[in-house]
């Protein structure tokens, strides 16, 4: 046994350690398509304590740390590029505290939107925050880490926008409170009044700390929940209407997608609206003012609403699972997806882009844009599904996404949750001294480069 | 390629002008006006009734001197490239309902069910009732009666489908098809015969199956002592001299079936289609007339012929405290085989 796998023993406990071949494995891949690399372990912590020791050990002796909730960015982030230790922060699941007057919660690194959904329901009903549509197992630290949006994000922004404190553990081994927790008990602010220093660490993707405990906002959870879907084959249409809505102030969550299977889909653009509601009362008004504001649609026989009745269980779903009945159309059950942010108005050339380049690669194509903070700007996915066991598929794949982050940076898109690829392609294109910066900012926090190292690198 | 079969004078003659004075939906002062705008839809002109017409079957049945109005109205709507619901609707119902090879035929011998392309029939046709012919089940597109297009004045739709729907029947071999679908008999029996279609094939109405089949098993029904009140379908206007038929039924399985404004020929569309075409402001106001005067009847259950119908109505009945139940499940209930309560 070396000396690592003893230390590390001695920190987590043999349970919480592994160097087996066959649990590496696992860890060494993600579900898209990036190749993947071995970690030397695998090491789940239950404190931050523990945390501390291990990365205080990899900083000793110069071993990468991977820290990673449930590894399903699908861009291969957690995909230990240069080997190392996978921290693997799942154990690490309380829910520490819930302020139903201030609205929020603070839990641990490594909790899931399941259990914090679950939780809420249970105890907080007139609670909720705000979920992503990916697998209930994808923790809440991550998914803020990397600039994560869920249902309420047409509302309130991105989820890691949802941020209210944060306790993080350095590169270095210190533990540090960021935001209102670093000055008294309460978890109401990240930054405001003081420097916002949470921005150190959300969208850094791992590289500048871990992230043990996260303070996050909680919503109002209305009685009623709601949907319409509106359809038009104008995608030139698109952006005016998506203004039309978001300037009415009332919608939860607003999705554009296209996709050309089924049949019944081809050919239109569909815009989902969900609204919510105390009473049935207020349901119905949200209801016709999202009608009044799309009439002229509707009049001139450009777009009108779909009756969602055999759907709506469907799309009432909180996490949806449609996506994996796309993922598996080619059979094989892969997708992946780019999703750049981007402005509304160019809504129309990434849809052209999309039909563009699955032609072009020969593959399935669904797309789908989620609105951001009342429509200043839209995550765009372009996804492409693929079977697993095709590698000429994957490749296929892999090139199409490459060429579609190359079309979003062209169009003054940023992608998101960029894999290390993309990653260089945003640093090459960005200002040159806002990278110098970004330099800067991670040789000091980091300046043994051992965490997640290949992602955000400056130097390579 | 099929034509409808109408005669000018038929219309130019007609002494009441009903299929216009008797609509809903469009409002005329007069049988000279009324009749007016029939003949400008007769001789191929603009009329406001291909702008402001509903789609709601009804003047098939008020036109009692079989002429089609609602066939033309939709045929002359088609022939100005005009859109009833809007384009991506409309084409969207196209391609939904487009053949691709993914039907489903069970073990048919001489009678099918059909089971149009509409899941909740395939659960409706089970049970003691249908076990003679559970079976022979056929649904999916290919099997689909395309009546529904006529709602988005897409006549050239039927007419290019309906041939093939009643070809791929008469490939199973079949002599007789039960219809669970209001709109395949009346698309089978009315649409065909309008448009000149031979069918091959005797095509049953369910609830003449259903009468028969509770005649059959008289001795097991016990009286449910429960009162309904009937959501009529669009499709049954095709159909007519069919309708007395809920109240045998429900006679027979002691339900009462309470006299109301919207019923007979005075119903009122689900009010699904119209929120497609018209938009919110009519389907909500029929809804909700329909709605309240089922509530004023004191009936406990709102029993449904059509499976779209009870699946855009359900909710809201529900909020008003009746309970929605297809008129099947109403049958099984009777005997023993279905717990009282929602569908």
């Amino acid at each position: 046994m070396s000396d690592i796998l003893k230390a590390l023993i001695e920190i987590v406990g043999e349970r919480g350690v592994s160097n087996t071949p066959e649990e590496l494995w696992f860890y060494s891949r993600d579900p898209g398509v990036l190749t993947p690399h071995l970690p030397d372990y695998v090491v789940a912590p239950r404190t931050t304590e523990e945390v501390r020791k291990i990365v205080l050990l990899a900083n000793r002796e110069k071993i990468p740390v991977v820290p990673m909730g449930n590894g399903m960015s699908l861009t291969g982030l957690v995909i230990p590029l240069k080997g190392g230790i996978v921290l693997d922060m799942k154990r690490m699941n309380k829910i520490l505290e819930v302020n139903a007057m201030a609205r929020y919660a603070v839990v641990e690194g490594g909790t899931s939107q399941g259990v914090l959904k679950a939780y809420l329901q249970e105890h907080y009903p007139q609670l909720r925050h705000s979920i992503p549509d990916a697998p209930p197992t994808t923790t809440i630290a991550a998914n803020a880490a990397l600039h994560g949006q869920g249902r309420l994000t047409q509302q309130y922004g991105f989820n890691s926008e949802m941020v209210t404190g944060l306790e993080v553990v350095l590169p270095t081994g210190e533990v540090c409170l960021i935001g209102s927790p670093s000055l008294g008990p309460y978890w109401f602010s990240r930054g405001p009044t003081m420097p916002d220093l949470s921005a150190l660490f959300l969208g850094w993707l791992g590289t500048t700390g871990i992230i043990t405990k996260i303070g996050l906002r909680l919503y109002p959870n209305k009685k009623i929940r709601d949907v319409e879907l509106f359809v038009t084959d104008r995608v030139d249409l698109i952006p005016d209407i998506l203004y039309k809505l978001t300037h009415l102030e009332i919608l939860e969550d607003v999705n554009v997608w296209f996709q050309p299977k089924p049949l019944m889909f081809q050919g239109n653009f569909h815009i989902t609206l969900y609204f919510t509601g105390d009473t049935e009362e207020e349901i119905a008004f949200k209801r016709r003012m999202v009608w009044d504001a799309l009439q002229e649609y509707m009049d001139s026989k450009d777009g009108g609403f779909m009756s969602v009745q055999y759907m709506k269980e469907m799309l009432m779903e909180m996490p949806q699972r449609g996506i994996a009945d796309f993922a598996d159309v080619p059979k094989g059950g892969g997708f992946e997806y780019s999703g750049p942010i981007t402005i509304i108005e160019h809504f129309p050339q990434y849809a052209a882009k999309v039909v563009e380049l699955a032609a072009k690669y020969d593959v399935l194509y669904a797309s789908s844009a989620r609105l951001i903070s009342g429509g200043h700007c839209m995550m765009f996915s372009i996804s492409f599904a693929f079977n697993r066991n095709d590698p000429a598929m994957m490749t296929r794949v892999k090139h199409a996404l490459d060429e579609a982050t190359a079309f979003a940076l062209e169009m003054g898109g940023i992608p998101w949750k960029p894999n290390f690829m993309e990653q260089k392609m945003i640093m090459e294109k960005m200002d040159k001294n806002a990278l110098k910066l970004l330099q800067m900012i991670k040789n000091n926090l980091d300046p043994q480069g051992i965490m997640n190292p290949g992602n955000w690198e400056v130097n390579s | 390629m099929y034509a409808l079969q109408w005669k000018e004078k038929v219309c130019a003659t007609c002494p009441s002008a009903d299929c216009l004075l008797k609509c809903q939906y469009i409002s005329f002062a007069r049988h000279d006006e009324a009749h007016g705008e029939m003949m400008k839809v007769v001789r191929g002109e603009d009329s406001r009734v291909l702008h402001e017409c509903a789609t709601c079957y009804a003047c098939e049945e008020y036109c009692k001197r079989g002429n089609h109005p609602f066939y033309l109205i939709s045929e002359r709507r088609e022939e100005r490239g005009m859109f009833t619901a809007p384009r991506p609707i409309t084409n969207q119902w196209k391609n939904m309902t487009q053949m691709q090879g993914k039907y489903m035929v069970g073990q048919v011998k001489d009678k099918a069910l059909s089971c149009c392309f509409i899941p909740d029939l395939g659960i409706l046709g089970t049970g003691e009732i249908f076990k003679d012919v559970a079976s022979a089940v056929a649904f999916g597109a290919e099997f689909m009666c395309p009546a529904v297009h006529t709602h988005f004045a897409r006549m050239s739709v039927i007419k290019e489908r309906l041939p093939i729907v009643i070809e791929n029947f008469v490939k199973l071999g079949v002599k007789e098809v039960i219809c669970l679908h209001d709109e395949c008999y009346g698309t089978f029996t009315a649409i065909a015969s309008a448009y000149g279609i031979d069918v091959p094939f005797k095509p049953v109405y369910y609830m003449d199956f259903l009468l028969s089949r509770m005649k059959e098993m008289k001795d097991r029904i016990k009286p449910l002592g429960i009162k309904a009140a009937y959501q009529r379908p669009c499709s049954n206007r095709l159909i007519p001299d069919k309708h007395p038929l809920v109240k045998e039924i429900l006679d027979l399985i002691g339900v009462e079936l309470p006299n109301r404004e919207y019923q007979g020929e005075n119903c009122l569309c689900c009010g699904e289609i119209l929120r497609s075409v018209s938009g919110y402001k009519l389907a909500d106001d029929v809804q909700e007339r329909n709605l309240n005067d089922m509530v004023q009847t004191g009936a406990e259950y709102c029993v449904f012929n059509c499976p779209a119908c009870q699946s855009s109505l359900s909710e809201k009945v529900a909020k008003k405290g009746l309970k929605p139940v297809h008129i099947i499940d109403l049958c099984k209930m009777a005997l023993g085989e279905k717990e009282r309560g929602v569908r």
